[in-house]
């Protein structure tokens, strides 16, 4: 276990050490297509494909970076945002998609919430119909009852305050 | 050496907790008063033996002791003794014992004061609490303990981190330390842990007469829920105060314009919030009506079971979070302890179903019962779209072999909607009577209220005519407001009719008279402007990014960012800072100075970009300096305008007011509080209160 | 999930116990598949890169266009490192790798480069840069890298004649790491 860890840690530093590289961005002209506005409006659907979790238009590692520069190279090719979108998804796999599919077996993930509502929703008009029922069905004219346990604390406690 | 010392408190405080827990539940099985006071005082024994550990952890931390690995990993020379000692839950081992020792308190402070009044349910509350505690301890003291040393074995590239010197080893004293994440050196991530922590362990002590009350069979009577109210609001509240603190939190230092990502930590961590927030309703249901015993019981193990589900895939990860803890061997035992948890009172709950029994009668559907049941199913409902979209890659994973990722763009469809029918029946439902409320009646109550949101909202969507999808949920925000500010002016324009008050002593003693009912309403106000915030996030949010030269200016909406130059200092706590000096203006008028920087920290090479932010309550200004030229001539900034932001701290300023004046005592219902009432309440005439 | 049991809470006629069992069978299955599903994803998560078994089989497509498939090696000692051009500890051990490349070429082993999550403007420079002669293609849609379960890069697998893995290496190798290891693998006897 001690070695697995280490081993791990080794691991974690290396990534870590990579990601955190010292990078500065070279200054571009300014002008002209495509902007960083347009690179992020693309980088920001995607995720970065290794890093834990972080949209790739925010993500502040040298990779990210890279793949920023390779949006831009590709609008200014003329690729149109989908087509960079595809491109990102062939290469890197469907986790570098913020939005999940809506095809497949990853079309769960959206309608399995939609149909737990519509039968949670169905449940819960069940149940109060069920109560409303109750209300009109005669009701037990047996007298209350204070249940055992009660009666032993009301004992208890006047035992108690003797 | 006093380290030692900690150890050993830390040990006995184990076998005391073990102790604790099976002798109180054998006394209590067997009915032996001595064996349950004696797992007590082993109880009250915990805290002050933990409690000498926490001081001798902090002391290490503060000493720079860095002999004991925890202090070298999390602990260095250039941290301030303020962050020093907040270093106690910076990393794995301080902040499990944390969380045993604020555990191990809240046991204790239940059986200080509630040891007289609730006898029968003791030994099972005990028993309970304890295991959770003893397990907490265990962790600790067996996988990531906080006294483990550095030692160098000879031959070794690395060092090893053990309790008792190993074999052909020689201790090692390093210099100085890693330091604390840069990341975490921020008052949010200091005060965002404890007060998590506190949240987290405060719902054992609700779940823990739950699960009393179903070993005992009380939880027919609904004492379980009287006794636990005050402190199933108090684990509410830190929970909430850690979710805004982290959200303002990764505001400030995660450098992305945004307070909430969606992210599995992140969502781990609502989860528990959302089932609590429903429990803290559905209890209400119980207390005014007799109604929901079960459902409250189903809710108590839910969000204890989340929350250590929570504490789960944070630290194990499991799920893939950009908050990524250090793996740790912590997994298998947790793993073990949730299962444990979650099947036992499952299994306990099922086979005491049939003692719950509550008499469910509805009069109508127009109701504040079916208001609260629509409620907690709308909870449960936006809990499980949360839940689903947070585990669906790790199904996925495991069906099809495809790792994916679910962003925020499902989160946001999936729950906005349910979030919206929620603010409006938060709005709506407190005008509903119990039993029956005549359609009349609410219409009269709601329709000014109504007419002057639709104007309002009219003249709003017609200045932001250009997010035409922005009226829907402002119209919501006004809506709700009024009808919640028009329950304030009916109390305070009666009090002023029939005593000749003033305005503001009415408010007060409005207030006052039922601090539960209107410390909810304020609470309520707090979500609401929360909400506020997350409309103007959703809808109003601009951002540009641009590289600009000295002196040339970068424009988003009707603000012009102009960049002057870079400067570069050292900073403190071993930071290498470079900072732009910009000016922000508006229409031409400059507003005032920018300083977005990049800090550096050269030991942990890690970089943290804070940002340069113009703050009003309508719309923050916020800058981030994305990078910059070799030769500092030029520079890229990342403008964001974030509207109506700040109400989400202000609502949950709001919140935190109203959850206090809820939870305080009130005087004249103090007596009422705690009667023994036989189950035929709910045949009885309610009387009409919040 | 849990609004099965609510199922029970306060239905009128009180749940035949058909309903009831019903409910309750279906919770407890949700519970466990639940559980189950954690577990598989602590097991994952605690999961080290592969190094023992048969090696996974791909087919890659160079950066110069030839293609390489694992199972078609069977004979010769495979070196499979995975790198990116974003990555420092990668150009450490670059060197190194090409150098131990050029001094066994032609005897029996073969070294892929797997380009695992890059761009590839930046890893041709990358390959230029450290001239790098052995077959490197790009990981498309990271299924190589998923098959041997890295954990980051530079990781490099020993795939011994006979298409075992024998062994991986985490992090940047250093002289005589590889050629020791590679020396070995030889040694072994392949029919």
């Amino acid at each position: 276990m001690q070695t697995m860890r280490r081993k791990l840690m080794s691991v974690l530093l290396i990534l870590v050490m990579s990601l955190y590289a010292v990078s500065t961005v070279s200054a571009q002209d300014g002008t002209g297509y495509p902007t960083d506005d347009d690179v992020n409006r693309i980088a920001k659907q995607l995720y970065c494909p290794v890093c834990p979790n972080t949209p790739l238009d925010v993500c502040e590692t040298k990779a990210c970076e890279d793949w920023r520069a390779q949006i831009r190279d590709q609008l200014s090719w003329g690729w149109t945002d989908q087509q960079v979108i595809d491109y990102f998804v062939a290469q890197y796999g469907e986790r570098v998609l913020a939005e999940p599919q809506r095809k497949g077996f990853t079309s769960l993930v959206w309608f399995l919430p939609l149909i737990a509502i519509l039968v949670g929703a169905g449940i819960v008009y069940e149940i109060l119909k069920g109560w409303r029922a109750q209300r009109l069905a005669p009701r037990a004219t047996a007298p209350p009852q204070i249940a055992p346990e009660v009666l032993e604390k009301i004992e208890r406690e006047l035992r108690e305050m003797d | 050496m006093i380290e030692d010392i900690g150890l050993i408190t830390l040990t006995i405080a184990f076998t005391f907790s073990l102790y604790a827990t099976f002798v109180s539940a054998y006394g209590g099985w067997r009915g032996y008063e001595a064996w349950v006071e004696s797992a007590r005082n082993a109880v009250l024994l915990v805290f002050p033996l933990l409690t000498i550990s926490v001081v001798i952890v902090v002391y290490a931390l503060y000493t720079l002791d860095f002999s004991l690995a925890y202090v070298y990993d999390v602990s260095s020379q250039a941290m301030s003794p303020f962050l020093r000692v907040t270093a106690l839950w910076g990393g794995q081992q301080g902040s499990v014992l944390f969380w045993a020792w604020m555990m191990a308190g809240f046991v204790a402070v239940v059986l200080v004061r509630k040891w007289e009044r609730d006898r029968e349910m003791m030994p099972y509350f005990i028993a309970t609490a304890m295991l959770t505690t003893t397990f907490f301890v265990g962790v600790v003291l067996f996988i990531t303990n906080p006294f483990m040393r550095l030692w160098h074995i000879e031959g070794a590239d690395e060092l090893t981190k053990a309790l008792f010197q190993p074999a052909n080893s020689m201790p090692y004293f390093p210099e100085d330390g890693g330091g604390l994440n840069p990341l975490l050196r921020h008052f949010g991530m200091i005060g965002h842990p404890p007060t998590t922590y506190l949240g987290f362990t405060g719902f054992v002590i609700p779940f823990s007469f739950a699960i009393a009350a179903l070993i005992t069979g009380h939880s027919r009577g609904d004492e379980w829920i009287r006794t636990t109210r005050r402190w199933t609001l108090v684990a509410w509240i830190f929970l909430s105060i850690g979710l805004i603190l982290g959200g303002r939190w990764a505001y400030d230092v995660l450098g992305w314009g945004g307070f909430w990502g969606w992210d599995p930590v992140e969502n781990a961590m609502l989860m528990p919030w959302l089932t609590g927030t429903a429990f803290l309703h559905s209890v209400m249901m119980t207390e005014k009506r007799g109604m929901m015993k079960k459902w409250n019981m189903i809710l108590i193990i839910l969000t204890y079971s989340l929350s250590l589900f929570g504490t789960f895939i944070t630290r194990t990860g499991v799920i893939s979070s950009v908050h990524a803890f250090s793996k740790s061997a912590l997994g298998p035992a947790f793993f073990a302890f949730i299962g444990l948890t979650f099947l036992g009172s499952v299994t306990l709950l099922y086979l005491r179903w049939d003692t719950l029994k509550s008499e469910h009668t509805l009069e109508s559907f127009i109701s504040r019962e079916s208001a609260f049941v629509l409620q907690n199913m709308l909870f449960l409902a936006i809990t499980f779209a949360v839940f689903w979209g947070t585990v669906f890659p790790l199904i996925s994973e495991l069906v099809t072999g495809t790792k994916i990722t679910v962003g925020p763009p499902y989160f946001q469809k999936a729950t906005g909607p349910l979030f919206f029918v929620l603010v409006l029946l938060m709005g709506v439902a407190p005008l509903f009577a119990w039993r029956k409320q005549a359609m009349r009646a609410l219409g009269k109550a709601i329709w000014i209220p109504f007419a002057g949101s639709l104007g309002i909202t009219a003249l709003w969507g017609y200045v932001h005519r250009m997010h035409p999808a922005s009226i829907l949920g402002l119209w919501l925000v006004t809506l709700t407001l009024s009808l919640i500010l028009a329950e304030f002016w009916k109390g305070v324009q009666a009090r002023c009719a029939a005593r000749g008050e003033n305005p503001l002593t009415a408010l007060f003693n409005l207030i006052g008279r039922n601090h539960r009912r209107y410390g909810g309403y304020i609470i309520h106000i707090g979500v609401v402007l929360i909400a506020l915030g997350f409309i103007g996030d959703a809808n109003f949010k601009m951002e540009t990014q641009g590289t600009v030269s000295s002196g040339e200016s970068l424009t988003v909406g009707d603000y012009q960012l102009r960049f002057e130059q870079l400067r570069g200092y050292h900073g403190s706590d071993g930071r290498e800072i470079v900072e732009a000096v910009t000016t922000l203006s508006q229409g031409g008028e400059a507003i005032r100075n920018l300083n977005p920087r990049r800090d550096y920290f050269v030991v942990q090479q890690q970089p943290v970009t804070i940002p340069g932010v113009y703050s009003t309550p309508g719309k923050d200004v916020y800058v981030l300096l994305v990078g910059w030229d070799d030769t500092g001539k030029s520079a890229t900034f990342r403008i964001y305008v974030n509207p109506l932001i700040n109400w989400v701290w202000i609502g949950g300023v709001m919140m935190i007011l109203g959850t206090i004046i809820a939870a305080w005592s009130n005087p004249a219902q103090r007596e009422a509080t705690y009667v023994i009432r036989p189950e035929v309440l709910t045949t009885q005439p309610v009387p009409q209160e919040g | 999930m849990t609004q099965a049991p609510m199922n029970e809470q306060g239905a009128q006629p009180p749940p035949t116990p058909g309903r009831k069992k019903f409910g309750v069978t279906i919770t407890f299955t949700i519970i466990l598949t639940f559980l189950a599903l954690m577990a598989w994803g602590l097991k994952r998560a605690q999961a080290g890169p592969l190094d023992k078994g048969l090696a996974p089989d791909f087919t890659i497509t160079g950066f110069d266009g030839k293609t390489v498939t694992l199972s078609e090696l069977r004979g010769q000692v495979v070196i499979i490192n995975f790198w990116a051009s974003w990555c420092p500890p990668c150009r450490e051990e670059a060197a190194y790798l090409e150098e131990t490349w050029r001094k066994y070429e032609g005897k029996g082993v073969i070294f892929i480069g797997v380009d695992w999550v890059d761009t590839e403007k930046e890893a041709f420079a990358y390959i230029d840069e450290f001239d790098i002669t052995y077959i490197n293609g790009p990981d498309i849609g990271t299924r190589i890298a998923q098959a041997y379960n890295i954990q980051g890069v530079p990781e490099t697998f020993f795939v011994a004649k006979n298409g075992e893995l024998r062994g991986v290496h985490i992090g940047p190798m250093k002289y005589p790491q590889l050629d020791e290891k590679i020396d070995e693998l030889l040694a072994e006897q392949y029919p």
